[in-house]
């Protein structure tokens, strides 16, 4: 019926090879293909940010790629962030500050903060804010993600103080 | 585990899911041999349809079906009349409700001309390209009031209109109000629409199980049982056979409680048609057009009031866009008409709207349901009657405030419920009082402000009062069931968008049982579940099922408490609850309440007459009238002048929403709200143009605040419980969006006060607000302001002689040549003075000293004239005495006009702080030589 191509993706760690029409978007191989139904779609156009996933470790919209071009590529999406030990502290932070509350854009906006925690480990609010702004949150005007963030990013600071006084 | 749960933070059960992306959200379903459906829309505001040729697509290889108004028999009919209007003398209601699919007309774009099924979404949207619609265009309505003029074509022709509803509500005497009145403000105010945008676009996934021979549609509903009750009327079977699933929802704000929607209708029909499962998911871009939308009005308003302030009477009338079809009655208008009285004393209240059929999508509430609408009016005309009156913004409501003591208190008009409009209590002065202190109200006017706008910066504060009707009717149910296991069930009929219902519930039926809260489980939006109910809605969930919850909870209290007395041989006033068990009070002989929910459920035995199995209740709550919320809501802001941005600098809430259940949830709701207020005050705005085309039907164009526009919210909560409810609740969920257009049009008019901006409209855009500023009396534009110190390292009484020196306060002016002195006082010389662009011209200029205190303190009156402009103005000047010599403050006001203001208020500002500096340094110099000059001497 239509021209096909396969694909060699790793997402959260698995790997697929699989082959897909071009035209199918990375953002619904993962949803319908793959049933990793957490990566939510919002706007279609690279705007609200839910669908973001993580492309090689960097935060990238699944609405505006191809699952062809994802090809020889690792994906993480919100399913691959917590381990089997628990929540991300990032998930934890959010839980404890309810930087959440319908929850649909949540997904996306984690997987933005991941990397942005990880390129800047002691945010102030404005670079937090900015980081956020590519994502659209209807319920939580935002104030307790800056909080949960804050917190998140305070908490890795411990953590990575305690672990190099271990060592 | 806490002492109580109701009051507390406690976190939310349902974010796990959430977090993990484990929670089931509507298009997440995936069913075995799944269809996907997709929608022909109109592409005209308005026009005949007349034809639509399907063919090509029934053709395609991958469509399964192709559906037209045509195709559906008696299933085509016009969906229900949600809300009938409230029985107001003299009301006009003409019911127009939406259409599954368009059979003779289109009346909005976006409206479905036909339906697509495919084996896949993309498949069915190739589709869309096949079908041939044929529609002849008729001019669109766009325009409120071109709506109604006469020759205006009609979205309903068999109307002799375009009018939908009229509404007059009186109350005292207004004509007698207004003749009495000092001053009768008046004015036009107009709220135009905007969108709810859930981040979660609509969806519905339907299947039918030809064995069972039962339906189970999962529906993005605010109102999974009307849903269910509806549908089974529709297509002919027992409410039993349907069940639907409102599982996670992302995001409500209103839209979600509309019903039927076309796809809602023909979703389920398809499915059971075909005989498989039929998805349908909404995109961004229907979103726009294929969910209802809000907020189109135009008030004509006056206020008649006392010289002291005092409200007298107010006269309302406004006409509001219903959009193409009115499905859900008169809320939104009578929300509107209602929520303008505010928490003030109003005597007299005329109040008439006109609701008008227009070519746009369908107008049914979004988050506020028009209140904000009511509140704008009231505010704005409060704000201008304080401005007119010369009284403070706070004193006048001070003035008009309902107190204490006034509860119930009943305003003789009938609310969207159909219920009396009688507020069941409030305490509104003290909210005031915290609101102003909490934002720093008379600091901000009586320093930061001045200091602000001495530095040629635009700062204004607002500060508005809001009251909210919540909670209403009819009824809400729960049932609580404890289970063997001891873990606590609890179900509801109301749907859940994210508000933490699951929550909230939880902790309230913990509370009465003395569980602990990881025991109690939630199920709520599952018709399979709970049978009735009505729907989240009108800040209603918590107020209305939380009440329900609470009552179903204390029944089964009272069979735990009657069974345990049997089996520890206690009366019931000797027994407590405690940590999950029943205890009979001061000793250790207690019962688990698992074990004694299996005492209650006994395979073999005998079961004493009159008792029920189980530790299982059921109950419902049902007030005849609702709650009454409130609030005061204040912003600092900034304005641009230049560029007409707003920055919002601080922003405070503080509310009254009764008790609370949970703070942490209820500042959550509020600054959502708050944020969704912002996008409708100054970013969020539906453009369409004279053809009722929508201009900015992308996130890319339409523009949703983001987390550098909303600012960080500081709230106080007050508490003043409800009477109506046991627990004393009222709502919360749409407060945080009413007041803000008010506070903020005060706020940045307040900012703006030097240009006389007066904003009666919102949305504000940059674009708009430019627009505004562009039309304010240029001479009132320059004004420069030049404030400062200078430190002249010689003896005070040394610089007063100086600067009463003719050849030494030349120096100080900027530019001076020469000054000669005239009177006692008076001076007269010439300025040169260039500015950015504008040549160097020479000014006449008359300088007076006044107000002379030697050696402290001294104006200047400075008047200049030029051919390329003027400068007028007044500075003072006070010399103080200092360690490090003499330090001298000035502050100039200064106008400036003609060719040399056309520069701009920067530039002058700059050129006129940077021409002072260099002056007073001439002027020290001078003194410095001259000093030196004499001891050398």
């Amino acid at each position: 019926m239509t021209q096909q191509v396969p694909v060699q993706v790793t997402v959260n760690g698995t790997r697929h090879d699989v082959v897909v029409e071009p035209r199918l978007l990375l953002s619904d191989f993962l949803r319908q293909d793959l049933g990793l139904t957490g990566t939510h779609v919002g706007c279609e156009h690279g705007v609200c940010g839910a669908c973001t996933i993580l492309l090689d470790g960097e935060a990238v919209r699944s609405c505006l790629m191809f699952a062809a071009q994802a090809d020889g590529h690792a994906v993480t999406t919100v399913e691959g962030l917590a381990s089997p030990g628990g929540l991300h502290p990032l998930q934890s932070a959010f839980h404890e500050a309810h930087a959440l509350q319908c929850g649909f854009c949540t997904p996306g906006i984690l997987m933005t903060l991941v990397p942005f925690l990880r390129d800047h480990p002691a945010p102030d609010e404005r670079e937090i804010r900015e980081a956020l702004a590519g994502n659209l949150c209807r319920c939580t005007g935002y104030q307790n993600i800056v909080v949960a963030v804050r917190q998140a990013a305070a908490d890795a600071r411990a953590h990575s103080e305690s672990e190099s006084a271990r060592a | 585990m806490p002492e109580r749960y109701v009051g507390a933070r406690v976190r939310r059960s349902e974010d796990e899911r959430l977090l993990t992306g484990r929670a089931l959200f509507v298009d997440d379903v995936q069913l075995d041999g799944q269809l996907h459906a997709a929608f022909v829309r109109s592409e005209h505001a308005h026009g005949r349809l007349r034809d639509v040729d399907v063919s090509a697509a029934r053709r395609r290889p991958g469509v399964i079906s192709v559906i037209t108004a045509a195709d559906l028999g008696d299933y085509w009919r016009p969906g229900p009349l949600l809300v009938p209007p409230p029985p107001i003398p003299g009301l006009i209601f003409h019911t127009c409700t939406q259409v599954p699919l368009v059979r003779d007309k289109v009346r909005h774009v976006g409206e479905p001309i036909a339906m697509i099924v495919a084996q896949s979404r993309y498949v069915a949207e190739d589709a869309l390209a096949d079908v041939v619609v044929d529609i002849e265009p008729l001019p669109a309505v766009v325009d409120l009031e071109a709506a109604m003029a006469a020759g205006a074509a009609r979205v309903h022709e068999h109307l002799a209109s375009n009018l939908a509803a009229h509404v007059v509500q009186r109350t005292g005497d207004y004509d007698a109000a207004r003749a009495a009145a000092h001053r009768v403000i008046r004015r036009r105010f107009r709220y135009d629409r905007g969108l709810s945008a859930a981040i979660e676009n609509r969806c519905v996934v339907a299947q039918w199980d030809a064995r069972a021979e039962e339906l189970t549609i999962w529906d993005t509903t605010q109102a999974p049982i009307p849903i269910r009750n509806g549908l089974a009327a529709r297509l002919g079977l027992l409410e039993s056979q349907v069940r639907v699933i409102a599982p996670f929802v992302g995001g409500g704000f209103g839209p979600k409680i509309m019903m039927h929607y076309p796809e809602e209708v023909l979703i389920p029909w398809i499915a059971m048609q075909l005989g498989r499962p039929v998805k349908w998911t909404e995109d961004r871009q229907e979103n726009f057009f294929a969910t209802t939308q809000e907020r189109g009005q135009v008030h004509d308003a006056e206020l008649a009031v006392a010289q002291d302030g005092r409200i007298l009477g107010i006269r309302d009338v406004f006409l509001h866009d219903t959009g193409a079809y009115d499905p859900y009655g008169l809320t939104v208008p009578i929300n509107s008409q209602c929520t303008l009285l505010g928490p003030y004393d109003v005597p007299a209240y005329d109040t008439e709207f006109t609701a008008v059929f227009t070519n746009k999508p369908i107008v049914t509430p979004v988050r506020g349901a028009g209140r904000q609408h009511g509140v704008f009016v009231m505010e704005r005309l409060l704000d201008l009657a304080a401005r007119e009156l010369g009284l403070d913004r706070l004193e006048i409501r001070r003035r008009n405030y309902l107190s204490r003591d006034r509860f119930p208190y009943d305003h003789h008009i009938l609310f969207q419920d159909s219920a009396p409009l009688v507020y069941d209590s409030g305490d509104y002065a003290p909210a005031l009082e915290e609101a102003a202190k909490l934002i720093g109200y008379h600091h901000f006017l009586h320093e930061e402000q001045p200091r602000a706008r001495a530095a040629g910066r635009h700062v204004g504060l607002g500060i508005v009062s809001y009251i909210e009707g919540t909670g209403i009717g009819p009824y809400e149910g729960a049932r609580v069931t404890v289970e063997p296991s001891g873990q606590v069930r609890v179900a509801t009929g109301v749907g859940t968008q994210g508000q933490g219902h699951f929550t909230a519930f939880a902790q309230i039926v913990a509370d009465v049982l003395a569980v602990r809260i990881e025991h109690v489980h939630v199920v709520t939006g599952d018709t399979r579940e709970f049978n009735w109910g009505t729907g989240t809605f009108a800040s209603r969930g918590a107020v209305v099922a939380g009440t329900a919850c609470h009552a179903a909870a204390t029944a089964v209290r009272t069979k735990v408490f009657d069974l345990a007395s049997r089996l520890l041989e206690t009366p019931p006033e000797g027994l407590e609850l405690v940590g999950g068990a029943v205890r009979v009070v001061g000793s250790d002989r207690s019962i688990d309440l698992g074990a004694l929910a299996a005492q209650a459920n006994p395979l073999r035995g005998a079961v004493r007459p009159g008792t029920e199995p189980g530790l299982e209740a059921t109950a419902y709550y049902g007030p005849d009238r609702g709650s009454t919320a409130s609030g005061v809501h204040a912003m600092i802001v900034e304005v641009d002048p230049e560029t007409a941005m707003v920055t919002i600098q601080k922003y405070v809430v503080v509310h009254d929403c009764g008790r609370l259940i949970n703070p942490m949830l209820v500042e959550g709701q509020i600054h959502g709200g708050v944020a969704h207020g912002i996008g409708n005050a100054f970013y969020e705005q539906l453009m369409w143009d004279d053809n009722g085309q929508l201009q900015n039907a992308s996130l890319m164009d339409y523009l949703l605040p983001t987390a550098t526009e909303v600012p960080p919210i500081v709230i106080g909560h007050r508490e003043t419980p409800s009477p109506l409810s046991p627990i004393g609740l009222k709502g919360v969920g749409e407060a945080g969006c009413i007041p803000t257009g008010a506070a903020f049009a005060q706020a940045v008019e307040d900012a703006l006060a030097d240009f006389h901006v007066e904003i009666t409209e919102i949305p504000l855009s940059p674009d708009r607000l430019f627009q505004l500023l562009q039309r304010t009396p240029p001479q009132r534009r320059n004004q420069v302001i030049v404030e400062g110190s200078y430190v002249f390292r010689l003896p005070r009484a040394v610089v007063w002689d100086a600067l009463q020196d003719p050849a030494v306060l030349v120096r100080a002016l900027p530019g001076g040549m020469a000054l000669e002195q005239q009177g006692e006082a008076s001076y007269h010389g010439a300025m040169r003075v260039g500015i950015g662009p504008v040549t160097a011209a020479e000014f006449t200029v008359r300088v007076t000293l006044l107000d002379r205190e030697p050696p402290q303190r001294f104006a200047m009156v400075v008047d200049g004239h030029s051919g390329l402009g003027f400068t007028r103005g007044t500075a003072q000047v006070s010399l103080e005495e200092d360690a490090a010599g003499t330090v001298m403050r000035y502050r100039a006001e200064l106008q400036v006009g003609g060719r040399i203001a056309g520069v701009g208020q920067r530039v002058l500002d700059t050129a006129a702080k940077l021409m002072t500096r260099q002056g007073l340094e001439l002027v020290h110099r001078e003194l410095a030589g001259r000093r030196t000059g004499e001891a050398s001497a």
